[in-house]
């Protein structure tokens, strides 16, 4: 097997017995990002010198046995939409092309300190807004297993290296599906933690009340491993959970005999692809094979979830956008004569069409005399649909959902319809305004192109979601399959 | 003119906090000392994509304080705001200020109003917590921008339109001054730009209760301003209204240098704030015995000094409303106590006539005094003891004020201390009456009015040194002997 | 229900362009302009849900009073943020002069 498509566990378990050194680790991984990424374009940045240097500093570590961690001299890649100290940070937008953060974003502090290797940075939808990261403003991320498809987004930068073994794991951010619905599409795992499990500080924010970042990994296994170095209270993020963080690896292999498992059936309707549900329907009966009691739930307000994450989004991105006018960073029209004409030119030219459909709407909602009829309203329905969850999770301790009603689509698909691009989250966006964490796992192809099923539950309870994932995966190969690119 | 309209004005101030560090970050709130223009800056408060807000638990608390001595209601629940609007001194694109559910509401403070000081109630309809702004300087073409007074704390107290008159907007003013900086949470000095008004203004006939339009007069940032702006809003109206014209809605700037006020552009199409809760700030919630605890922890405020002044020390109740009206003045008065012989009575009028008379002549602050409360006791120690008399004490104070110099350092290098032996007066008013053979006469013959006179003739020759009670009984018992000789 | 249905014409799609200090060509307010409007249109949806005694999200129980301690800390250097500044002077951040107070 080639060193780029090991697990974090797999690589962890060479490099502890010094089988491999993490620069060789490191250098293969560079090598392959050099040998498909022109293809692929997952990557805006690639750190080759910081990689190096911080693989030689892992290795050391791992010399004399002391701080190691399991993620100790693994290289991974970050979203580029979360900041990294002295690394240019372009969040996908022209608006940032040239932005060198001061400050570290906490979770990749996290990171580095736990011995991990930084190859670079993601390429992701301009301002991660988007669902096929074809709104970078440099360029579009394809499909690993399909070079004529998306590889979903926004965060489809990180899923697309994942899969096509340009890094071992990644840091994406979810405010909506951007994690899951990249994993799903590149047939990578992906979690999506309690909202302030994990620090926001250091993510460019768009919708700060549904933020979160999150692993995007090989397997289950690797997720829990990842979330327990970034998972925290951080004095930085005022929303950050105060809970202890549990130990993850220690429940995986907790047997899943007897849990409940709830099938929404809102989210089980017409408009699946027939290869999705077939997928899903397998997995229900591996479930079923396990020991799992099968329950039908519902969600009610399951048909207002797009409205209410839409709403309070473009609100909340159309006041954290204003800080890019041109002043403190960032481009700016440097020949501007007053300060209307710096922020017109700075910000019309630095944004693309979705960011400024999506902050326009977010003023206009909010703007004298609207404000209770969108913006309130839809904070007032974000409290049933955390209500619609409260009330599942009596009856059941998981819930399993599809991640997308269809697979990867083509380039281009959907470009002229932002309503239908948004569509693509429909099964994704209500745990952002609930908070819950949900994980995106492989369960199988439709037409050769991966299919992810989704897994949510209780506030906190990401462990019982490792389990979960976890179990089936050890009945499962879907996980294992790679796309077969430059070979 | 003026007597048939009657104003209607409300006041917003703002008062920056004396936290050690900013509202919503770690750096140095102090800008006034900082060593050079953007250095009390860090990611946070200059903005950068990424970062994250948390609020300063002392500007929380002095802002809890300042609302209770104000006899405000404190909610149990109040929230953050965005606040949206663009501006280069706005590192955000908004201000995280309190909109809907603010720190503190209902409050009231009875100010003396006029030359007859009488009492009036003002009601305050709100207290809130928001960030202060950068500083704008402006050099030809440019504006400079320096961040370091972005994020300091600010308290904005909103009254209602309770004031009618320019002396109330005056009292009013003088006294929330007052209140802050018994409380110690602001420094009072207005050059500094630390406290800062705004006028809501409107004029209606007398004896009327409509509310007519009104105008808003902004950045008054000294009593002078804010006195100057206020009249002259008043009279300009009243034209308008006399002409028969009509007040426009707008937002008017004040032309230190004309004396006028000034438009800038109508106000309610161009500020469309769109608040909205402040995503990244859990709501603050002040239970009761948070707020118990804060208030015992008030320190002594005006009205209770004033009171404890009147029956600790039987000050008249002018005295100790004047007293009291600075917290500096009392302090001083408060330490001058201990360490001098003069009773409390003889320290005020001390304080209240000559020390003030001092303060006005040189427009200096209590603070700006060049002496020690020690030394002022020291200068009423020497009355007490006859070491110099009243008239020599007027003289080493004005002396204090010029140099510094402790009282008994400039009585002993001018000679001032008192001539109290007989040895050397006599020879002195020997020569008296030896000079004024006829005042001597007319006494002689029964004008005994003349011998006030005489007294005054030695003082003169002594250069106001000569104890006046020593005086009066040697020149007494001179002429007594005289008169006798003549029987 | 009327309330939230207001189909935007081309001049609101300038205002509020301007009410978020954006830029926009005829064009690109011409093609925004349907676009917008589906999407308000779609959000008429959440009318239909009664909310009347159902309170807004960001009041729900849940973290409260996360304070921190007045501690000044060191921050970032001057140069630091001044190497990200467009435009600066000395020590300044430089901007075309501001006509006009806020």
């Amino acid at each position: 097997m080639d060193l780029y498509s090991l697990t974090i566990t797999q690589a962890h378990e060479l490099l502890r017995q010094r089988k491999i050194s993490s620069l060789e680790l490191t250098q293969a991984v560079l090598e392959r990002i050099r040998e498909v990424d022109g293809q692929i374009g997952a990557y805006l940045t690639v750190t080759e010198g910081v990689a190096l240097e911080q693989a030689r500093q892992a290795d050391e570590r791992l010399r004399r046995g002391e701080r190691v961690t399991p993620l100790t001299g693994i290289p991974f890649g970050v979203k580029d939409s979360i900041v990294t100290e002295g690394i240019r940070t372009t969040c996908g937008s022209r608006i940032l092309e040239h932005y060198v953060p001061p400050y570290q974003a906490t979770a990749v502090r996290r990171l580095l300190e736990a011995g991990a290797v930084l190859l670079g940075k993601h390429n992701l939808d301009e301002f991660s807004m988007g669902s096929s990261t074809e709104n970078s403003a440099f360029f579009p991320t394809r499909n690993p297993w399909d070079l004529k498809r998306v590889p979903g987004g926004s965060s489809g930068g990180s899923a697309a290296a994942v899969a096509a073994g340009e890094c071992f794991f990644a840091l994406g951010g979810d405010t909506g599906g951007s994690i899951r619905l990249p994993a799903a599409f590149c047939n990578v795992v992906g979690l999506k933690p309690t909202y302030g499990r994990v620090s926001r500080y250091g993510l460019i924010a768009l919708a700060s009340s549904f933020d979160t970042i999150g692993p995007l990994t090989r397997t289950v296994e690797d997720a829990a491993l990842v979330l327990q170095v970034i998972a925290g209270q951080d004095a930085h993020d005022a929303t950050s959970l105060a809970q202890p963080v549990p130990d993850y690896a220690a429940q995986l292999q907790r047997p899943v005999k007897g849990l409940r498992l709830g099938l929404p059936r809102e989210y089980f309707v017409p408009g699946m692809e027939a290869g999705v549900e077939a997928a899903l329907q397998e997995a229900i009966r591996q479930f079923e094979r396990l020991g799992m009691e099968i329950r039908e739930v519902s969600l009610p307000h399951t048909p207002y979830a797009l409205a209410v994450y839409y709403l309070i989004l473009f609100a909340e991105a159309s006041a954290n956008l204003a800080r890019f006018d041109g002043v403190r960073f960032g481009s700016a029209a440097q020949q501007a004569q007053t300060i209307p004409e710096l922020y017109l030119e700075t910000r019309g030219k630095g944004f693309g069409a979705e960011v400024k459909r999506r902050i326009m709407l977010g003023a206009y909602t909010l703007s004298a005399g609207y404000y209770d009829a969108y913006y309130l309203k839809a904070q007032r329905v974000r409290t049933l649909l955390r209500q619609d969850f409260e009330r599942a999770f009596e009856v059941c301790d998981v819930l399993l959902t599809p991640v997308s009603p269809g697979v990867a689509f083509r380039l281009g698909e959907k470009t002229a319809d932002p309503l239908a691009m948004y569509l693509s989250d429909v099964y994704l966006v209500a745990t952002n305004p609930a908070g819950v964490p949900a994980l995106a796992l492989p369960c199988g192809f439709s037409e050769g192109l991966p299919v992810g099923m989704q897994l949510i539950a209780r506030h906190g309870e990401e462990a019982l979601l490792f389990q979960v994932g976890h179990a089936y995966q050890q009945v499962t190969e879907w996980h294992k399959m790679r796309p077969a690119l430059g070979r | 003119m003026e007597q048939k309209y009657e104003a209607v004005i409300g006041l917003e101030i703002h008062a920056e906090l004396q936290t050690r560090s900013k509202m919503f970050c770690a750096c140095p709130a102090d800008y006034a000392h900082a060593e050079s223009p953007n250095t009390h800056i860090c990611p946070i408060c200059t903005g950068q994509p990424g970062t994250l807000p948390v609020v300063n638990r002392a500007a929380l608390e002095q802002g809890i304080q300042v609302a209770l001595a104000l006899h405000c209601t404190i909610p149990p629940l109040n929230i953050f705001a965005r606040k949206n609007y663009y501006y280069p001194d706005l590192p955000k694109g908004y201000q995280i200020s309190q909109y809907e559910m603010p720190l503190a509401v209902n409050g009231w403070v009875e100010v003396p109003v006029g030359k007859e000081g009488t009492l009036q109630r003002i009601r305050i309809r709100r207290v809130h917590l928001e960030e202060d702004t950068a500083k704008l300087f402006h050099q030809g073409d440019r504006s400079l921008i320096d961040f370091n007074r972005a994020g300091v704390p600010l308290l904005e107290i909103v009254s209602e339109p309770d004031m009618h008159s320019v002396d109330a907007v005056l009292a009013y003013a003088m006294h929330i001054r007052n209140v802050l900086r018994y409380l110690g949470v602001n420094s009072g000095d207005m050059q500094k730009g630390v406290l800062r008004f705004e006028a809501n203004i409107s004029v209606r006939p007398a004896g009327s209760q409509e509310l007519r339009t009104r105008t808003e007069i902004k950045n008054l940032n000294s009593f002078r301003a804010l006195t100057r702006a206020t009249a002259y809003e008043i009279r300009r109206q009243i034209a308008i209204y006399e002409s028969g014209g009509q007040v426009l809605q707008e937002t008017l700037g004040w032309d230190e240098e004309h004396e006028v006020t000034l438009s800038q552009r109508s106000k309610e199409h161009a500020h469309d704030y769109r608040y909205f809760p402040e995503p990244d700030l859990p709501p603050l919630q002040i239970e009761a015995a948070w707020v118990e605890a804060l208030r015992a922890a008030l320190p002594e405020l005006p009205e209770a000094r004033r009171q404890r002044f009147i029956e600790a020390y039987g000050l008249p109740v002018a005295e100790a409303r004047i007293l009291t009206a600075e917290k500096s003045l009392a302090d001083y008065f408060e330490a001058v106590l201990p360490q001098t012989q003069a009773s409390p009575r003889e320290v005020s009028s001390w304080m209240i006539g000559e020390f003030l008379r001092h303060l006005n002549e040189r427009q200096i602050e209590v603070e700006a005094v060049p002496f020690p409360p020690q030394a002022l006791a020291e200068l009423l120690n020497l009355v007490a003891q006859r070491t110099i008399t009243m008239a020599t004490a007027k003289e080493v104070l004005r002396e204090m004020f010029e140099s510094g110099a402790m009282p008994q350092v400039i009585v002993e290098a001018r000679g001032l201390a008192q001539i109290a032996d007989e040895a050397t007066l006599m020879p002195l008013i020997e020569q008296v009456l030896q000079e004024n053979p006829q005042v001597v006469e007319s006494y002689l013959n029964g004008k005994e009015s003349v011998f006030q006179w005489l007294m005054g003739q030695v003082a003169r020759a002594t250069r106001g040194k000569a104890d006046p009670q020593l005086t009066r009984q040697l020149l007494q018992s001179r002429l007594d002997a005289l008169r006798r000789s003549r029987l | 229900m009327s309330d939230t249905h207001h189909p935007l014409n081309i001049e609101t799609v300038h205002h509020i362009a301007n009410l978020v200090q954006l830029g926009l060509t005829d064009e690109e307010a011409a093609a925004f302009l349907p676009q917008l409007n589906a999407i308000l249109e779609y959000f008429a949806l959440l009318q239909e849900v009664d909310t009347e005694s159902v309170p807004p999200a960001f009041l729900l129980p849940g973290a409260r009073n996360v304070l921190r301690e007045d501690n000044p800390e060191p921050g970032m250097s001057r140069e630091a943020f001044l190497s990200n500044v467009p435009a600066s002077e000395g020590e300044y951040v430089s901007v075309p002069r501001v006509l006009e107070e806020a």
